[in-house]
């Protein structure tokens, strides 16, 4: 089997599991509706301040939901001890980084899908449009990117899920700053040329970190 | 016997920094007397990057050689890189306050050495919650080789983001020579400090592993 073929495999295998368990993509998306509702309390909203604060709420909100789905799709691997089913399979570490990691942006995918149009419906805003579905898709792909390489990581410590948002958060500083200034804009209807620094960033953050966790996650899981 | 001249080096280079800083250095007409915090805060926001700098350096040689020397150095480099990480967050504070008003303001290198710090620290955490040393230093070098990729994004998306500092008038001409000389002099001062504390740390780290090793001998 090809690289691509084998990536397909568990990419497959951890959506086959989802869709018996429904573990993380129901629950995370339970989590989203909730902190969406929380942020309503948090800024008695009225539209102006909700046009205001609103590119910032969802990706707190949308970090927080990566933190949660990232940290399950190790958890459960080491549980079920499927890990170390992994590890003897004859496949290389970085097919089994691209298949999480694939898995995994599927998942948030779906959970941003249905939360993007929650999101318009409680906050009256057009989060619907093109360019804040391609700001959320980029955005996602650079949270998995290095989110899968540190769940597998915190996976691995005592404290385990603790060590993931530690690790996380820090590095995604850059990408979340231009996701919330890339998504204002966007809504205050600014053109595709207004959004194209942001999107410069947020593209090189997922090429770099891309290529930096496929080959750094050979370490991670070693043993 | 190499670290002893190294001190010596770094105590007289820092005698001269002081002198230079507090004495020598005219007082600049707009800030006026905080300005030459500047000259503190300067060398130890470059120390901060120069550090993390090895910590990547180390431990992209420790994952590929698997000698603990790297791991070793990684691991000295980020500690005395954390040091100086704080102290430029707190001078950079003392700086704000009488300049901008306020203790604090998310202008970019601010902003972006905060989040250098936060890298650091979860480069300790990750160690100190690993099962096993060895497992630790692997993780640790994985974050230190994430990490300082981070830095030129952060400090990228920071800039854009604010902007708001004075920035980098060393490199337009715009700082009188007696201020560049006194710039200069510290950050070379501070440079062997660093190395000296290194150093120093590398030693003692050899000393515990040896002292570790002799113990488990004995029991």
């Amino acid at each position: 089997m090809n690289f691509w073929r084998k990536v397909i495999v568990i990419t497959w295998k951890d959506a086959l599991s989802e869709m018996r368990t429904r573990e993380i993509v129901f629950s995370v998306l339970v989590f989203t509706f909730l902190v969406i509702v929380i942020f309503n309390f948090a800024f008695s909203a009225s539209q102006e301040t909700i046009a205001l604060v609103a590119p910032g709420i969802i990706w707190v909100t949308f970090a927080f939901a990566g933190v949660l789905s990232l940290n399950r799709s190790f958890i459960m691997e080491k549980e079920e001890g499927c890990l170390e089913g992994l590890m003897i399979c004859p496949i290389s570490r970085e097919v089994i980084y691209v298949g999480k990691m694939l898995g995994s942006l599927l998942f948030m995918l779906i959970i941003e899908a249905i939360a993007l149009p929650i999101f318009a419906f409680l906050f009256n805003l057009p989060v619907l449009s093109l360019q804040i579905v391609a700001i959320t898709v980029l955005t996602t792909v650079g949270f998995v990117a290095v989110g899968t390489l540190f769940s597998a990581l915190a996976v691995n410590t005592k404290a385990r899920e603790m060590v993931l948002p530690i690790l996380f958060l820090p590095i995604i500083v850059p990408i979340i700053i231009s996701a919330v200034k890339a998504s204002g804009l966007a809504l205050s209807g600014e053109s595709w040329s207004g959004l194209a620094s942001w999107l410069q960033i947020i593209v090189a953050f997922d090429v770099v970190f891309l290529v930096a966790s496929f080959f750094t996650f050979a370490f991670i899981i070693e043993e | 016997m190499k670290n002893n001249i190294l001190l010596r080096l770094s105590f007289v280079l820092m005698l001269v920094t002081l002198y230079l800083v507090f004495l020598y250095v005219p007082t600049e007409k707009e800030m006026g007397i905080v300005q030459r915090i500047f000259y503190l805060m300067v060398p130890m926001g470059w120390l901060s990057l120069l550090a993390f700098l090895v910590v990547f350096i180390g431990s992209i040689l420790y994952l590929k050689r698997r000698e603990s020397k790297w791991d070793i150095l990684a691991h000295s480099s980020a500690e005395v890189g954390i040091v100086f990480t704080t102290l430029a967050l707190i001078t950079g504070s003392i700086w704000a306050k009488p300049i901008w008003g306020v203790w604090w303001t998310w202008e970019p290198r601010l902003t972006a050495t905060l989040v250098l710090w936060f890298i650091y620290l979860a480069y300790f955490m990750v160690r100190s919650f690993a099962t096993e040393e060895s497992r630790g230093a692997r993780f640790a070098a994985v974050v230190g080789i994430i990490g300082f990729i981070d830095i030129p994004i952060v400090a990228l998306a920071t800039t854009l983001w604010r902007g708001t500092h004075p920035g980098p008038v060393i490199f337009q001409g715009g700082v009188a020579p007696p201020m560049l000389l006194t710039l200069l002099v510290s950050i070379a001062a501070f440079t062997t400090l660093y190395f000296v504390l290194v150093i120093q740390r590398i030693s003692m780290k050899n000393d515990e592993i040896e002292i570790k090793r002799l113990g488990e001998l004995l029991s």
